[in-house]
């Protein structure tokens, strides 16, 4: 566990806005405790302060994960976002997507979300914009990058994609191996 | 084309082959003897001929006697009789039947005969009379009545006689048989005069000559005359007569005896049918050469299983006489085994377990699978609602019972239930009701610290966090690197944050952490309760799987005993599960644990479940292993399962430093010999702990104890380590002592940086792990031995040295010098006073420890023969810290080198303490 670098850190907050915008600060200050970013075998961690102390007495090599893990670095320095970063991202997302029912074993698949797909969005989203996939029943499959904005996603084709797949829970399953 | 087909029904010709054939009638005994009735409706006459008939009958019962009596002679006389025709007895014999009639019981004596023969002339006076007299005679001793009758009878008899003869001739035996009493009583009474005639032969000759000579001719005639009309008519009737009654009298005793002999027989068949019927129940125990010829069919096997459990249900009734239940038994283990494909070892485990009812139960039920069920991720989701989120997607599910408010029974799903979208959003996971159990036991509180100790995949861990509501700290531990992925994703997935997952030997997190106010253990086990899910233990289980399995888990409870605060103000509970059935694997190992640790065991709050063992077969446990619970497939529709709560009521070890030391060099024992013969070691142990007086040391409070550190370091090298850690003052690593170097010059290279090493981890692992109590224990015990110090250790630096120096040299090093000076260690050790302080643990240790080695070295040789037997025997064993197995290499090369590297550190660490205190005090 260490603290991460400048570098990395300013790339964690970059990724972290596109998803959840200003909440970023809600990660940092909260009112039950210091809760801090670790870097441990260049996966970021997200934990309290108080567990992160007693994860200390591990050892690097015993030690397998503290908290949640958001992400991923490269080895050429890029912050990939995990699934498991979904507990966080999803309460304070402030651009969503909800896929209809008969897409969501689709999208937990790993497939991108089409306009027949599409069920709602998010009003005046950009091109491009962090967005957490939910279904219409309110539980969040993933999240992934919008491909057209709100309004170009009116006027579009049914079978044009509107929501690139990043992540979903299906990588549970899926990935479960490279995940950890 | 041939014959055509008759399909047309057929009647049925006769009785089918199987249709049962109708036995004889029975009729009652009245039916054929209607005579008392009879009786009623006779006439006058008809009485008075019953009554004659009777006469008779009396008369010729006795004649039969005589008969019998006389059965040989009677034969030779008849011959006789044939060629004596003429002679006198002829003349008798005429005569003899009245005498006979008179008197029933006429005694054959000899002077009978002369009697008869002046009897006889008076009544052969007239051709008429001669042929009436015997008659009348007759009717004169017969009573007067009946004279009239008599001839009305007569007549009557002979048509009856007549119609008994046609009635004879049917049943040919019965005429025979009449036929010749007839003869023989017309023979017999011939015989008797005859007989008595052979008999006076001599003596009476001349009588006749006298007496009879007068009357011979008149006689002649006469009996001529008369035996001709006799033959003719009269002797006719009376035989008649005498053959009624004979034939009657034999019919009726025949047919009497030959219902007799139906009623004895039907009664015998009835018992027989009844013999038989038991015998087929009765099972018959195959010989061993018959076995092993069969072929059985599974269905056979089950037969037979049946037919033993029945014979040894009621043993006394059913068994053959010749066989031991023993016999029973072992072919009952082979069919079960065959049947249910086991091994015979967890059979025979099971079959000591269960009664033999329940045994068949249990064995039924590990065939089927337990039911899905799911527990309710509480963090993201309430039950109900995940019900009816799954209710939609074609779930079918209930409420898995009252105890528990998270779990949810599946019967049938449509979907995968492993791959629903609420299952990947974490609203839900896959477990065993049984799983629940341990958790609920341990019953954590938010804001606890809590370790699992084997949390893959992560479900009661899982379980434990959804329950403190991601409060507090959950370290889930698991020494296995790819099952540890499984625990990360199960947390992720079910939105656990509070946990710290490691992948750590459970046996040493002790040193890593302790303080926790709950641990749950739930070891790793052979898996005997979840049969039903991994049917493969039924083959591939083996004592020395069992015994691998339970020293662990006796090393992992302890571990887990240890890294519990007792001192916790919510806390201080152990909960140990295992989903094993063995009481190895369960009691026994809270047996250990209650014995080596300052715990006692709770109830564990389930109110429901059987009682642990409190004493298995030769097994005696600690009587309150009743508070503990066992799960069974069979009677609650779990896996089989073991749940047991501890509480630690004391930080303190309840172990001398002697002892542990005894231990740490029992185990390097065990790290040398293979995976087999730690029993022998076991027992090697047992001894020297039962002599070493156990409180003699003073309790070492909170310090966790250093056995497996110490073991571990010196594998490794840890000269590093001397720098690393901060040494206390009295236990400072010490630089090898000058002195015993040129003694032991060639241990001496490979042993300075171990017992360095010792040192140091004695001194490392309380600095990183111990709490801060134990550290000032530490200080306080550090006080007192410096006060007593100089005065106990001169004398041993005086005697040992010397001996070593004696002894050393000729063995060059070799194991055996260490013997002799364990032996005369002690007495100079042992003296000195019962509270050792800790700096002053090291020379004792030595001592005590020492002559157990060669206990354990001698043991080796007896290892091979007596592997099962030990096994058998297995004592409490002390296994706190025999090696867990894996991954460690034995090497039997090195053998040698450790176990000389052991004795160098005895000696070095005695005296190498012994030379560090000195230098601290110095200091």
């Amino acid at each position: 566990m260490k603290r991460l670098t400048d570098e990395r850190a300013k790339i964690l907050f970059e990724k972290l806005s596109k998803y959840i915008g200003t909440n970023v600060k809600q990660l940092i200050d909260r009112p039950d405790g210091t809760y801090c970013f670790r870097e441990h075998k260049d996966r970021v961690y997200y934990v309290s302060e108080r567990i992160l102390k007693l994860s200390e007495c591990f050892g690097y090599k015993q030690l397998v994960c503290v908290g949640t893990c958001f992400g991923k670095f490269s080895k050429t320095n890029k912050l990939k976002f995990h699934i498991t970063a979904l507990y966080y991202l999803a309460p304070y997302a402030q651009y969503k997507v909800w896929v209809k029912p008969s897409f969501e074993q689709q999208f937990l698949y790993g497939n991108h979300i089409p306009k027949s797909g599409l069920g709602r969005i998010t009003e005046n989203a950009g091109q491009y914009q962090g967005v957490v996939v939910y279904s219409m029943n309110d539980l969040p499959l993933g999240f992934g990058v919008l491909a057209r904005s709100t309004t170009d996603c009116k006027t579009a084709d049914p079978l044009t994609t509107v929501c690139f797949h990043q992540s979903d829970i299906g990588e549970y399953i899926r990935a479960e191996d490279t995940l950890f | 084309m041939g014959r055509k087909a008759e399909y047309s029904e057929k009647p049925k010709k006769g009785p089918g082959r199987k249709a049962r054939k109708q036995g004889p009638p029975v009729f009652r005994k009245q039916s054929f003897a209607p005579m008392e009735e009879e009786d009623k409706k006779l006439s006058h006459r008809q009485k008075q001929r019953f009554v004659k008939r009777e006469q008779k009958k009396v008369v010729q019962k006795a004649k039969l006697q005589e008969k019998r009596a006389k059965g040989k002679q009677t034969q030779q006389v008849r011959r006789k009789t044939a060629y004596n025709s003429d002679s006198e007895p002829e003349e008798e014999e005429a005569v003899q039947p009245q005498e006979a009639s008179s008197d029933e019981e006429v005694p054959q004596l000899v002077p009978a005969p002369k009697t008869k023969k002046s009897a006889a002339p008076k009544g052969f006076t007239d051709d008429n009379d001669a042929w009436l007299k015997p008659k009348k005679q007759k009717k004169e001793v017969e009573p007067e009545s009946e004279e009239d009758d008599e001839e009305e009878e007569e007549l009557e008899e002979e048509s009856d006689a007549e119609l008994e003869e046609g009635s004879e001739d049917e049943n040919g035996l019965e005429e025979e048989a009449s036929g010749e009493e007839d003869e023989e009583e017309v023979s017999g009474e011939e015989d008797e005069e005859e007989e008595s005639d052979d008999d006076t032969a001599q003596v009476g000759k001349l009588d006749d000559l006298s007496d009879g000579e007068a009357n011979s001719d008149d006689d002649f005639d006469i009996s001529g005359d008369e035996d001709a009309a006799e033959a003719s008519s009269d002797d006719e009737d009376e035989d008649d007569d005498d053959d009624d009654d004979d034939d009657k009298l034999p019919i009726e005793r025949a047919n009497k005896k030959l219902k007799k002999r139906e009623a004895k027989e039907a009664q015998l068949a009835d018992e027989e049918m009844q013999m038989t019927v038991d015998r087929q129940d009765v099972f018959q125990l195959p010989n061993e050469e018959e076995e092993a010829e069969k072929d059985l069919t599974l269905q056979e096997v089950q037969q037979r299983i049946k037919d033993v459990t029945l014979v040894l249900s009621d043993f006394k009734k059913y068994r053959q006489a010749d066989r031991s239940r023993g016999e029973y038994i072992d072919l009952l283990r082979r069919d079960l085994c065959l049947y249910y494909s086991y091994n015979e070892f967890l059979m025979e485990k099971l079959m000591d377990m269960f009664p033999l009812t329940e045994l068949m139960e249990y064995l039924e039920a590990s065939e089927v699978a337990r039911p899905l069920t799911i527990r309710t991720n509480t963090l993201k989701t309430r039950r109900r609602d995940l019900a009816g989120a799954l209710i939609n997607r074609g779930v079918n599910l209930d409420p898995l019972g009252k105890w528990t408010k998270v779990g949810l029974v599946v019967f049938n799903s449509q979907v995968p239930l492993g791959a629903t979208p609420e299952y990947l959003a974490g609203h839900y996971m896959i477990q065993g009701a049984s799983s629940l159990l341990p958790v609920m036991a341990l019953a954590p509180q938010e804001n606890e610290r809590i370790l699992d100790m084997c949390s893959a995949p992560g479900g009661k861990g899982s379980h434990i966090a959804s329950i403190m509501k991601n409060t507090g700290v959950l370290f889930a531990n698991d020494s296995n690197r790819d099952r540890i992925k499984a625990i990360v994703a199960n947390f992720h997935r079910l939105g656990i944050v509070n946990a710290v997952v490691s992948c750590e030997d459970g046996t040493k997190f002790r040193n890593i952490m302790t303080g926790f106010d709950r641990v749950l253990l739930d070891a790793p086990c052979t898996g005997t309760g979840v049969v039903s899910k991994d049917p493969s233990v039924k083959t591939t289980k083996s004592d020395v799987d069992v015994q691998r399995c339970y020293n662990l888990q006796r090393k992992l409870l302890l571990t887990a005993i240890d890294c519990v605060d007792a001192k916790s103000s919510s806390g201080g509970y152990i909960v140990y599960s295992t989903c094993s059935v063995l009481p190895e694997e369960n009691e026994w190992v809270i047996d250990y644990a209650l014995k080596k640790r300052n715990v006692k065991l709770v109830p564990t709050g389930l109110d429901f479940g059987v009682e642990g063992f409190t004493k298995f077969r030769q097994h005696r446990f600690h009587p309150s292993l009743n508070l503990t619970k066992r799960y069974y497939p069979h009677t609650h529709n779990m896996d089989g399962f073991y749940v047991a709560k501890l509480k630690k009521f004391s930080n303190t070890i309840p172990i001398t430093k002697e002892q542990q030391e005894e231990d740490e060099k029992q185990l390097d024992e065990a790290i040398e010999a293979e995976a087999d013969p730690k029993e022998a070691e076991e027992e090697t142990e047992e001894s020297p702990e039962e002599k070493a007086p156990r409180k003699v040391l003073g309790k070492r409070a909170g310090k966790p104890s250093l056995t497996d550190v110490e073991q571990d370091l010196k594998k490794k090298k840890l000269e590093e380590s001397k720098t690393k850690y901060v040494a206390k003052v009295f236990e400072k690593p010490v630089k090898v002592p000058k002195k015993p170097k040129p003694e032991q010059p060639q241990e001496k290279k490979g042993k300075k940086p171990q017992e360095n090493d010792e040192k140091t981890n004695g001194n490392a692992t309380p600095s990183k792990a111990a709490t801060k109590k134990s550290q000032q224990n530490g200080n306080v015990e550090a006080s007192q031995p410096e006060n007593k110090f100089p005065k106990k250790k001169t004398p041993i630096k005086v005697h040992v040295p010397n001996k070593l120096a004696g002894k050393k040299h000729p063995a060059n090093g070799t194991p055996s010098p260490a013997k002799p000076d364990a032996k005369k260690k002690p007495p100079a050790n042992a003296s000195p006073s019962p509270a050792k302080p800790d700096a002053r643990k090291k020379p004792p240790t030595n001592a005590s420890s020492s002559p157990a080695k060669p206990d354990a070295k001698k043991k080796p040789p007896t290892q091979p023969k007596g592997k099962s037997s030990a096994l058998a025997k297995a004592p409490r064993v002390d296994l706190d810290n025999v090696p867990v197995l894996e991954g460690k290499p034995i090497k039997k090369q090195n053998k040698l080198k450790q176990k000389s590297k052991q004795i160098g550190q005895l000696k070095k660490s005695k005296t190498g303490a012994n030379a560090g205190k000195k230098q601290k005090f110095k200091k």
